[in-house]
This record gives structure tokens, sequence and C-alpha cells, in this order.
């Protein structure tokens, strides 16, 4: 496995107690939220859908609190990422307000749910097509280096389907031809929507590719936050250490549907009973308490002070107004001369 | 001194180079080799790290140019033919075109399609695009005909907040002359009275408008008066310019170069029709390629596309109705 090539040098051992308490409240809060989020879909509050992290939230937050934002870095999460964009930095009321469509939210209700990001603070607003955001998060790796940005990391989130897209292939290559320092992180839950992993993939761990693109790769147990947050830390250090992209694989389960309109009968009881199959919250929960870093009180506070924020914010933009399509622009371009319907003579609205 | 079609686009890119250092060139080729068409010829050099070699990845090359964007940075994107943008469509028409709709952030990206049928191009580096891409919201599609605007409208392009797809005609690239470049020209979005007429109006675009002025120089010989009107720019469409064409003429001949279906003809036409009707003396016509991959032989080719005696031929039929 590619992971052997990853030998030198000891990188700090990233946990603390309070790093790993920082990492478990943000797992905790994607939990909840994406609780509430479902159950105001199953009420029919919410349209659309609502793609779920369950069980990835370990993985997720890994990256992005490998990442700082202040400094530059880029991150662009996926439909199961709603950890990691907390930890990036993402408002919760933004995450809100894009599922409930408010205006108020950094999509002002053109878009929804995960479809969400914001351009300006380095989170890609993704788009549908898995894999295209690789390349767009290389691109600003790109334009910073232009630019004479340094030392700056790009982190990118995928999952095991992605990996068969056209656009995650040449994108990988890209990034290792230039060297970008880009971390891809593809969240191997055995399932694209109802496909296993055999029907999507043939080799034995995904992390394998990293060879092929001729990067460095790392495997990890998804289902650990521990090892999660080390592998993110040293897999960071590396690219913005100038060693070029780092393929991060973990190994995990999804422990939910495809979305919430899906039962996901099809995984099986022994894949859930599986080494990977363990709630990763459970496993930081027992973990904070084992290591003596927190009580089972303390967790409780917790959990409440985040039902109360989550009740808060969803609440807030349940509160706010939905879009005007008569206060809309209309208008898909920024040049305003040159949008049609606004110039003169062209087809009247 | 003489420039043709395809040293306008290279002089373009120079200047742009030369006056944003946030202009850079992605393309397959387009390096020190100077691309496959040499439109970027001795740019490597004059401006080194800013006209770089792209792996064969059209959506990786247009993905990674919409993140540069959001640095701040305006990429100038070199498909090596147009028919290889089909793998980049969605990055340019899902990624690109959408971004600023979806996030209010500009998206200033050019793509250069070396587009549209030579002798022995055959049916994978012949093709016509504009109609596609035409087709998404977001994108800005520029289709010049002449030296002088393949010149100022690449510029223009680059200068754009939005992604523009800049489909230039390989056929025009060394056919085409002009003693010098402009320092003043329309502006992208309107359309250029290419020929002045009475008794009809050809609408068309990049190469086929030299097949029209040529179409109308024969029916000059047979008394008629051709108006040419050449749209420069497909999207947006200067339906202002169409109209006003249409009410001095009453006739109209729509020509293209690509596929039948759809298209910028079938546009021009319904804008003409549901604005224009009462200016209309006879219904309106098209001409397209035909509706077949683009043959490789020069003699089916000839046939394939619309030419200066195919549009004789329909204007023919329209002054008659
Ligand atoms: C290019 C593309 N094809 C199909 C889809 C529809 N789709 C959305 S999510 C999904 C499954 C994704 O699986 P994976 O990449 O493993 O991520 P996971 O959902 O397991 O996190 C599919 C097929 C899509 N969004 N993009």
């Amino acid at each position: 496995m590619a992971e052997a090539n990853i030998k030198e040098g000891k990188e700090p051992l990233c946990e603390s107690g309070s790093h790993y308490q920082a990492a478990f409240r943000y797992m905790l809060l994607a939990r909840i939220f994406e609780e509430r989020t479902a159950s105001l879909y199953r009420a029919g509050k919410v349209v659309g859908g609502v793609f779920m992290g369950k069980g990835q939230e370990a993985f997720s937050v890994g990256l992005a609190l490998a990442l700082d934002q202040s400094r530059g870095d880029v991150y662009g999460p996926l439909i199961r990422d709603q950890a990691g964009r907390l930890a990036f930095g993402e408002a919760l009321i933004d995450a809100a307000r894009t599922y409930l469509g408010s205006v108020e939210g950094p999509m002002r209700a053109r878009d929804g749910n995960v479809h969400r990001g914001d351009i300006l603070k380095g989170m890609i607003p993704m788009i549908s097509h898995l894999g295209s955001h690789i390349s767009v998060v290389s691109g600003r790796l790109i334009g910073k280096r232009f630019r004479g940005q340094k030392d700056i990391v790009g982190g990118v989130c995928l999952g095991d389907g992605a990996t068969s897209t056209g656009a995650f292939h040449e994108a990988l290559n890209q990034a290792a031809i230039e060297k970008l320092p880009l971390v891809i992180a593809v969240a191997d839950n055995q399932f694209a929507y109802s496909t296993p992993s055999e029907r999507q993939f043939a080799c034995a761990d995904l992390v394998d590719r990293a060879i092929g693109y001729g990067i460095e790769g790392h495997s990890v147990d998804g289902t650990d936050l521990s090892l999660c947050l080390e592998t993110f830390a040293k897999a960071t250090a590396r690219a913005r250490a100038g060693h070029g992209p780092q393929l991060v694989v973990g190994h995990l389960l999804r422990l939910c549907g495809h979305g919430e309109h899906d039962d996901a009968a099809y995984i099986s009881e022994e894949k859930k009973q599986g080494a990977f199959g363990r709630d990763c919250i459970e496993v930081a929960r027992q973990h904070l308490i084992d290591s003596g870093w927190s009580t089972s009180d303390e967790i409780e506070q917790w959990t409440s002070e985040i039902q109360q924020q989550v009740e808060e914010a969803t609440l807030c933009a349940q509160r706010e107004s939905g879009p005007d399509p008569f206060q809309e622009t209309w208008q898909a371009l920024a040049t305003t001369r040159l949008a049609e319907g606004l110039i003169e003579g062209s087809p009247g609205q | 001194m003489s420039i043709t079609y395809l040293e306008a686009i290279q002089a373009a890119q120079d200047r742009a180079l030369g006056e944003d250092d946030s202009v850079y060139i992605y393309g397959q080729d387009v390096g020190s080799f100077g691309g496959a068409f040499k439109a970027t010829k001795n740019l490597a050099a004059k401006y080194p790290g800013r006209v770089i070699d792209a792996p064969i990845s059209e959506d990786a090359m247009v993905g990674s140019a919409v993140g540069a964007t959001a640095e701040g940075m305006r990429p100038v994107l070199e498909m090596q033919f147009a028919d290889f943008s089909t793998i980049a469509i969605n990055q340019i028409c899902n990624q690109a075109a959408t971004q600023f709709w979806r996030t209010g952030i500009p998206c200033p990206i050019t793509v250069r399609l070396p587009s549209g049928g030579t002798e022995g191009g055959g049916p994978f580096h012949s093709q016509s695009m504009e109609a596609i891409y035409a087709q998404y919201p977001g994108l800005i599609v520029l289709t010049p005909a002449t030296v002088e605007d393949a010149y100022s409208m690449l510029l223009e392009a680059i200068a754009i907040d939005d992604p523009v797809v800049f489909c230039e005609h390989k056929y025009l690239y060394y056919h085409l002359k002009a003693d010098q470049l402009p320092d003043q020209n329309l502006p992208v979005g309107k359309a250029r009275i290419a020929r002045a007429g009475k008794h009809a109006t050809v609408v068309t675009y990049s190469a086929m408008v030299h097949e029209a002025l040529r179409a109308a120089d024969e029916l000059a010989e047979e008394g008629w008066d051709i108006e040419i009107v050449d749209l420069r720019s497909v999207k947006p469409i200067d339906t202002d310019t169409i109209l006003a064409s249409v009410a001095r003429t009453g006739r109209l001949l729509c020509v293209s170069e690509a596929f039948p279906w759809g298209g910028v003809n079938a546009e021009v036409i319904s804008r003409v029709t549901s604005e224009g009707f009462h200016l209309l003396d006879a219904p309106p016509k098209r001409l397209n390629a035909k509706d077949t991959p683009i043959p490789f032989h020069p003699d089916l080719w000839k046939t394939h596309r619309p030419a200066s005696q195919s549009i004789a031929a329909s204007l023919r039929d329209l002054l008659r109705y």
C-alpha cells in the first residue's frame, strides 16, 4: 500500500484533550443538526432532500480541523461533510438557511441543502456533479501560487463512488503534475447510493491509486477520531511542506440512507456489525471518558447546549422569508449590459 | 503590414498577458510549442510561467480555471479543437456558468474553441458548438468573422467578468488577412452590417459571413441587393440590428455551419417571427450543415456545409416567393 511511502518525520501528535474535545463537539453539532433537519424534512418543512454524514463525522472533521481558513487554506466539502464544514468555519445558521430556503442564506435560496459555500472564505460551493470540485480546489491553489501565497493547503472531500468519475482522474493527475498542496479525502463508506464498493472499483484499497498518480497515500480507520486527526494532521503537514498531493482514504460505513428518502435496506447486517460499522461518535465519546478528558455529565451538558443551538438556528431560518420571485433579478451574468432580456430590443420579459 | 485572423488571436493574448498579470494561458501544447495552431506562438518565452501546458484533461483544465478566478486570476483556456470541449461541458455549463447566479461571485474565464470545418477535418475536428453553449444560462458566446473582431473581441472576452466561450474559426485562421489591428471596434453584443442591401437579409456569423458575401456578389450580378448581418456574438444576440435589417428588406435567410436541429438559426427565426412577423414578406428560411456527422472527404464536406452556391440558391428561392 501507498502508505508505506510515508515514513520520515514524526509529525507533532495532534491528540490533546482540548483538540479532541473540540473535534468531538463539531461532530456532535453536525449529528444533532442533521437529525433535526431530517425531521423537518419528514415534516415537509425542508424540500429537495437531506443528506446526512452519519458515521462519517470523525473523518470529515479530521480534514477540516487540519486546515486553517484564516491563513488562506481552501476547503471543498461534499454531501456528507456537515461536521467538516462547521469545523472549517461555516456558521450553523448558514446551513439551516440553505436547507430551509431562507433568502438570508449564502445561496439566497437559489440553491439548497448541501450545495452551499462561501467562495470568499475559501469554501467551495459544490455543484452536484461528483468529482468536479476537485479541480476547482486545485485551481485555487494554482491561483494562490500565481499570487505568491505560500504554505497554503487545499482539502477536498468525496466518496468512493466519486472516485470512478473521469473528473476525479483528471483532477488527481493534474494535481500530481502541478505538485499541488492538495489533500484528497476519500470516505469509502462501502456504498455509493445503493451500489456496493465491489461494483465501484476493483483495487484492494482505493489508497493504492496513489501510486499510479505518483502521490502519497494514507489509509485510515474512519471511525476512529484519534486516527483521523492524526492522519490528516500528517497529510496536511506533508502537503504544506511541499510533498505534493496526499490521498487519504477513510474506511467506514454510511450509517443512514443515501438521503432521508432512502431506508438503505440494502446495507446488510453483516456490514453493520463489521469492523467499520461502529458509530464514530460513540467511539469518540468513549475515548473522551476513558482518557479522562471529559466526564459523561460534561458530554450531556454539551449535548443539551448543542440541541438548544440547533433549535435556535432552525427556528431563526424558518422565520426568515423565502425568496420573492418578483424581487429576483433573473440574471445569470455579472455583466448586466450583456444579459439577454436586458439588451435593447431583445425579447422583453 | 498584413495580419491574419490567427495572428490577431495571438496578438490579443500577447497584449492581455502584457497588460494584466492576472491573465494566464492554459491548454495542451500551448507552452514552448506555441499551440497546435500556433495561436500562442512565442508567448511562453515572453511570459515565463504564465503560458502553461495542460495534460489532456479538458474537465480539469476548466475546473481549475474556475478555481483560479476566485484568487483574482483571469485564465484563458485553449481547447485544442472545439470538438474536445465536450469533455469540459460539465465544468463550463454547470460549474462556470452557474457560479455567478448561485453565489454572486463572477467567474471570468475565457475558453477558446478552434471551431468549424476545414478540408479533411472529419467528424471530430470540425464541429461548431456555439449553440450548445448558448443554450446554457450564464455564458457569453462569441463568433468573430473578421481579423479585427478576432482581436478586439478576444481582448474584450478576457476583460468580461463572465465565462466566455470564444468560437474562433479554423478556416479563417490563414485565409483572412487585415492591414492592421483595430484601435476601436464595435463592442461585444452588437451585430454588424457586413454588407448593406435592400432585397433580402442574410443573418449569419463566423466563416459563413464570407460565404454569404460571395453569394451576395453572385446575386448582385442578377440585380439583387443582399444585406448581410454578421452577428459577431450569438449570445447575446443583437435582435435590434436583425429586426431593423428585416424591416428594410422584408426577407430573411439564416445561415450557420452548425447542425440543423435548434441552434442559432432557429433562435433568430423565432425572434424575428415573434417580434417582427409584420415585417416579413416571405416565410423566413434557414440553411445549416446537414444532419449527419461532418464528413472527412473534401467533396463530401463541401456539400455538407452551406457554401456560397447553396446560399445563393436559397436566396433565389426566398426572393422568388
Ligand atoms: C456525476 C454524477 N453522477 C451521478 C450523481 C448522482 N449521485 C449523487 S450522490 C451519488 C452516490 C455517491 O456515492 P459516493 O461518491 O460513494 O458518496 P457517498 O454518497 O457514499 O458519500 C450519486 C450516484 C451525481 N451527483 N454526479
